[in-house]
């Protein structure tokens, strides 16, 4: 006996050693996120009890001894037993219907509160999704300060944003657990969702809609900067992509320029302008690749661009036939596209 | 169980299997071997008005019974703005796809050719742009807009925009040799 405890308390400290910390959709790292967290933790005490009183009568009334026929049918609607197996069903009944009603206008106060949460100076990001990646557009300053990226939402700390949510093919949803709620994203339709970090840091977001043969592998990362980093890296990201460097990056500019990735993609400084896939400009400066499946490495890159359908199989990337030369060059070209 | 069942049962099961090949999705076509893609060739070495000739090959038969295939074409005939000359199939500064003429043929190893090779009078050659399997379907979607594939395998309805009725409504018109026509 006293090993079985022991076992049982040491495979109980194997799961516990798996928790660094909480969850991620219980760390708030916004007021958004904190209203959903305080209602899911209401839900949770609240259905805790009602589980334990439920289980509680149950066993008692596995327990309790079965009283002395005293010859009356069970059938009998005068019956004193029956009269009162009545009120307690009455006042079970009752109870649930209260316990629901008061779950329902918590539920309601919570939602009203988050569609008031807007704050006064607006930042908008638009986001598009696509077949099987997230395509990030910054417009508010006007053409001259249009930015245009992938997968990666970068936004200032403490300032409210407002993301207005479009899709290009099929039903997406955009959901940062830390962040808020989800929102989907339909086509033909702008949806909205607004928010406000509190902390800075890396937040990991998911497509939470299934959307496909991909829906798994639809990643994106929000990373929430102090202001004036956020200003540098935003002014960063508008200059044109620099000219390659070296007579390999510049092969592979111009395999680049010559083979089918020019069809897609954009690389703005150069002839490259096709709008059907992600913003290469300054792909090296992202954390992953293929819709952060993958992190931003060269091996990655490598395998990435050198057979997609083997890292993310009906991604509608295809198999370019390129010489090592011309994969060499070309992740040489990419990897100064910082 | 009588005998006539299971021949019925069995023929319901071929059918059923039968059925499953137009939506098999192949998201990575084998390297081609040598002569599987056919021979295009835009005229008989003899005189007099000839219509472009071509071998029928596995590839072709392959990616033209095979809806997965077909709509990937539709897809890349809007991303890779075919629809700037062609219109949607219905011709504007380049001809008209959709009819039943076909000034370099109309087979699917013709199409994919003119794709590969680009044409005279502002067709430009795709050839190392498009990858190989990308042409196929292009070229598979292209002959569904005149109705020569598969009913079960035209697609049934349009994503974006799109004027006419979806490829699976239409009728399939008989593809006339083209040379003859002489350029637009």
């Amino acid at each position: 006996m006293r090993t079985g405890s022991r076992l049982s308390a040491a495979i109980l400290a194997l799961f516990l050693a798996g928790c660094t910390g909480l969850p991620a959709g219980l760390d708030p790292a916004g007021p958004a996120a904190e209203m959903i967290t305080g209602l899911f933790w209401w839900f949770t005490a609240i259905c805790t009890a009602v589980w334990a009183l439920v289980v509680l009568g149950l066993g008692a009334s596995l327990l309790r001894a079965r009283p002395a026929d005293d010859g009356a049918s069970p059938l009998d609607r005068g019956s004193a037993r029956r009269i009162s197996a009545t009120r307690v069903v009455t006042a079970l009944v009752g109870a649930t219907a209260l316990v629901l009603v008061a779950l329902t206008i918590s539920a309601f106060i919570t939602g009203r509160g988050l569609a008031q949460l807007r704050g006064e100076q607006v930042r908008t990001i638009e986001i598009t999704g696509h077949q099987w990646w997230w395509e990030v557009r910054y417009s508010d300053g006007g053409p001259a300060e249009t930015l245009a990226t992938a997968n990666e939402i970068h936004v200032p700390v403490g300032e409210a944003v407002r993301l207005s949510l479009r899709s290009n093919d099929v039903i997406h949803s955009f959901w940062i657990p830390r962040i808020g709620g989800k929102q989907d994203l339909v086509p033909g339709q702008v949806n909205h969702l607004d928010f406000t970090i509190d902390k800075p840091g890396i937040y990991r977001g998911q497509c939470a809609e299934f959307c496909g043969f991909q829906h798994a592998h639809m990643g994106l990362v929000l990373v929430a900067h102090p202001r004036d980093e956020f200003e540098r890296w935003f002014s960063s990201q508008l200059k044109p992509a620099q000219a390659p460097r070296g007579a390999e990056a510049r092969a592979g500019q111009q395999a680049f320029l010559s083979r089918s990735c020019v069809m897609c993609h954009t690389v703005r400084g150069t002839p490259a302008g096709g709008k059907i896939a992600p913003d290469l400009t300054h792909i090296a400066s992202r954390s992953g690749v293929a819709a952060n499946t993958l992190p931003m490495t060269r091996g990655a890159l490598a395998a990435w661009i050198a057979d997609p359908q083997a890292v993310k199989p009906g991604a509608h990337m295809p198999r370019t036939e390129l010489d090592s030369d011309e994969l060499n060059s070309i992740l040489a070209y990419l990897e100064q596209l910082k | 169980m009588c005998s006539p069942c299971h021949k019925v049962a069995g023929l319901v099961l071929l059918l059923a299997i039968a059925g499953c090949e137009r939506e098999e999705r192949e998201f990575q076509s084998p390297p081609p071997q040598s002569g599987d893609a056919g021979a295009a060739v835009l005229s008989t070495l003899s005189p007099g008005s000839s219509a472009p000739q071509a071998t029928p090959s596995p590839t072709g038969r392959k990616y033209n019974q095979n809806a997965y295939h077909i709509s990937e074409g539709k897809r890349w005939f809007r991303w890779f703005n075919c629809n700037g000359c062609h219109a949607n199939g219905g011709g504007g500064s380049g001809p008209a796809l959709m009819d039943e003429k076909w000034i370099y043929g109309g087979s699917i190893e013709h199409i994919a050719a003119t794709i590969r090779q680009g044409r005279p009078n502002g067709m430009p050659s795709f050839d190392g742009k498009i990858p190989e399997q990308q042409i196929w379907q292009l070229a598979a979607y292209v002959r569904s807009m005149s109705g020569n594939a598969p009913k079960p395998a035209r697609p049934s309805r349009n994503d974006a925009l799109n004027p006419g009725p979806a490829e699976q409504q239409r009728d399939p018109l008989p593809t006339v040799g083209g040379a003859a026509q002489g350029p637009r």
